[in-house]
C-alpha cells in the first residue's frame, strides 16, 4: 500500500483544521470503504485523519420531533435502536438489506454517506474512468453495465451509488449537518449527493475542508406504511440491481403523503417529487401505483446489460407500494417477496 | 544466478514509514506492537503477534474469513488497520477455548461437521459467537441473512446452520 500519515482529530474543529491544512488527506471513521480503495490503489491519501474517537456517537430526539443521528453511530447501532426501529423501520429496514452483520458493525452513518460506487471500472485502475482519473473517458458505457444506472446518467458516467441507507434517508428527507472552516451548515438530503454530469469525480456537494457531523431525521417516520424492497444477484451481501423504498400516509382510502426512493438505478438516491405529487389524493390501487411506476422511469434509458433494471424498477415499485400501503413491508430475513 | 550492481542505484533514498506503538489486549492478553500505519488489524494478528488462525480470505471485506471479535463485536479484520484499534481488546479463534474444553460454537462446529477445507471455519466461528451475543437471530432464515458475510465455498452452510443452532440451544438452557 502507498505511504501515509496516520494523526488523530481531537475534536470536530481540530478535524477541519487538518483537513483544510492538506488537500490530499482524508477522514476515516468505519473504513470499510477507504482501505478497501486504499488496496486498490484507487484512493491514495497523503493522510488519514482518524476521526472514529469524536464523540458523535449519539441518538437524540430534536424538539421538532425528529431524531439526530451521530455521524460515527455504526450501522449496526443505528438499525436496532428503539427510536430507530419502532419509529422509522423503513430506516433500519434499508440498514439491514445492505453490507453484512461485521460491516453494519464497523461502517459509520457519515461514512454510508460517503461510500464511493461499485462500478467494476471505477475499482480497476487499468482502465480508463472519468471518475477516479477525469478525462480519461468511461469504460463502463460500452462495456459490463448490468450494475450501472438507468436514470441521470451523463457521457461522463453512468456509476450508480451504492447505498441503502441512503435511498431510506432521501425517501424520509433527512438532513445532512456538516461543520467546516466557516462554521456549521445543513444540507437537504436531496442536495448532499450529485448527479455526474461533466464532473463525475464527485459524489456529493460536501465540501473537501468539511467533516459530517450528524443526520437529522424530521418527525414523520412512516411507521405504519412503508417497505424496502431490494432486488440483487443473490438474496444478501450483494449490491442493489433495483431498490425501492416506499412510504404511504392516508386519509381514509386515499394516498395523504407519499414517498419514493430508488436505490440501484442512478449516482444519486433517485426521488421524483412530481410523481410524488400526482399520487396524492388517489386510492391506493395497482393501477396508481403502476402510474406512479412508468412516471418514475420515463426518463430510463438502459445500456446494453441493464436495460431489464427499467422493466424490474416498475414492477419492484408497484410491488413496493403495495407492501407499503398492506402494512406488509418486505422482510429482510425471509427473503420470500409477497 | 543473481546479477550484481556495480554501484548502489543514485537517486533520494526513500524513507521508511513512520511506526506507530499500538496497545491491544489480545485474548485477554496485554500486547504491545509497533506497526506502519498500513498494517490492517488483521496483519498485525498474523504477521506481528503470530495469530495464523484468523484467515485472510478476500482481504476486501468480502468473504468473512478474518471475522474477529473488537471489543465484543464482530468485525472484518481486514477493513481497520491496527493503529486505529489502539486499547482495543480482541478476541480471536485461538482465545476461544477455555482449560482445554473447546467453546460451544467450537464443539458445535464438530459436533455437525460444520466444515470442509476449514479455511472459513475460524471466521465463521467468530461471526456466530458475535451473532449469538447479538441475541437478534431466532429463526433459520434469520440465522442465515446475519451469517451471510461469511461465505463458505465448500458449501457446508446448511451443517453451519444447524452447529449454530445447537449453540444457541445450548446457550438458552
Amino acid at each position: 500500500m502507498i505511504d501515509f500519515q496516520y494523526t488523530r482529530a481531537a475534536d470536530i474543529a481540530d478535524a477541519v483544521r487538518q483537513i483544510a491544512g492538506d488537500p490530499a488527506a482524508k477522514f476515516i471513521a468505519g473504513g470499510t470503504n477507504l482501505i478497501d480503495l486504499m488496496k486498490e490503489n484507487v484512493e491514495r491519501p497523503s493522510r488519514l485523519i482518524d476521526i472514529s474517537r469524536l464523540p458523535l456517537r449519539e441518538i437524540e430526539e430534536t424538539p421538532a420531533g425528529g431524531l439526530r443521528i451521530g455521524a460515527l453511530v455504526p450501522n449496526s447501532d443505528l438499525a436496532h435502536h428503539p427510536l430507530v426501529a419502532e419509529r422509522y423501520p423503513l430506516l433500519a429496514s434499508a440498514i439491514l438489506a445492505g453490507a453484512s452483520a461485521q460491516l453494519r458493525n464497523m461502517a459509520s452513518t457519515g461514512g454510508n454517506l460517503l461510500q464511493r460506487t461499485r462500478c467494476y471500472y471505477f475499482y480497476d485502475t487499468a482502465t480508463p474512468c472519468n471518475k477516479r482519473a477525469p478525462g480519461s473517458g468511461c469504460a463502463a458505457r460500452y462495456g459490463l453495465n448490468r450494475m450501472h444506472a438507468i436514470l441521470g446518467s451523463s457521457d461522463a458516467c453512468i456509476a450508480t451509488h451504492p447505498s441503502d441507507m441512503c435511498v431510506a434517508l432521501a425517501a424520509l428527507e433527512a438532513k445532512v449537518h456538516v461543520a467546516g472552516p466557516g462554521g456549521e451548515r445543513v444540507i437537504a438530503f436531496a442536495d448532499f449527493h450529485r448527479l455526474p454530469g461533466d464532473t463525475p469525480e464527485r459524489d456529493t456537494n460536501l465540501r473537501v475542508d468539511e467533516i459530517i457531523t450528524a443526520v437529522e431525521l424530521p418527525a414523520r417516520s412512516f411507521a405504519a406504511h412503508y417497505s424496502y424492497l431490494k432486488i440483487r444477484d443473490r438474496l444478501s451481501y450483494a449490491f442493489a440491481l433495483v431498490a425501492v423504498a416506499a412510504a404511504l400516509e392516508f386519509d381514509r382510502d386515499a394516498i395523504k403523503e407519499v414517498r419514493l426512493a430508488l436505490g440501484g438505478v442512478a449516482h444519486k438516491p433517485w426521488r421524483d417529487v412530481s410523481v410524488e405529487a400526482a399520487m396524492r389524493g388517489a386510492p391506493a390501487s395497482r393501477a396508481s401505483f403502476a402510474r406512479a411506476a412508468e412516471a418514475m422511469l420515463r426518463d430510463a434509458r438502459g445500456f446494453a446489460h441493464n436495460a431489464f433494471k427499467i422493466e424490474l424498477a416498475r414492477r419492484a415499485i408497484v410491488r413496493a407500494l403495495t407492501q407499503a400501503a398492506a402494512g406488509t413491508p418486505q422482510s429482510q430475513s425471509v427473503k420470500k417477496i409477497r | 544466478m543473481a546479477r550484481k550492481f556495480r554501484k548502489r542505484p543514485s537517486g533520494p533514498t526513500i524513507p521508511a514509514p513512520a511506526k506507530i506503538p499500538v496497545s491491544l489486549t489480545v485474548n485477554g492478553a496485554a500486547r504491545e506492537i509497533v506497526v506502519a500505519p498500513w498494517v490492517t488489524l488483521l496483519d498485525a494478528l498474523r504477521e506481528h503477534l503470530g495469530l495464523t488462525g484468523t484467515k485472510k480470505g478476500c482481504d476486501h471485506g468480502q468473504c468473512g474469513a478474518c471475522t474477529v471479535l473488537l471489543d465484543g463485536r464482530r468485525i472484518n479484520s481486514c477493513m481497520t488497520f491496527a493503529v486505529m484499534q489502539d486499547g482495543a481488546k480482541v478476541t480471536t479463534v485461538e482465545g476461544l477455548a477455555r482449560d482445554g474444553t473447546l467453546h460451544p460454537v467450537q464443539q458445535a462446529f464438530i459436533d455437525h461437521d460444520a466444515f470442509q477445507c476449514g479455511a472459513c471455519t475460524s471466521g465463521q466461528i467468530c461471526s456466530a459467537i458475535g451473532l449469538i451475543a447479538e441475541g437478534r437471530a431466532k429463526t433459520v432464515e434469520e440465522i442465515r441473512e446475519l451469517m451471510s458475510g461469511n461465505i463458505c465455498r465448500c458449501g457446508a452452510y446448511p451443517n453451519i446452520v444447524a452447529a449454530i443452532r445447537q449453540a444457541m440451544e445450548r446457550e438458552r438452557s
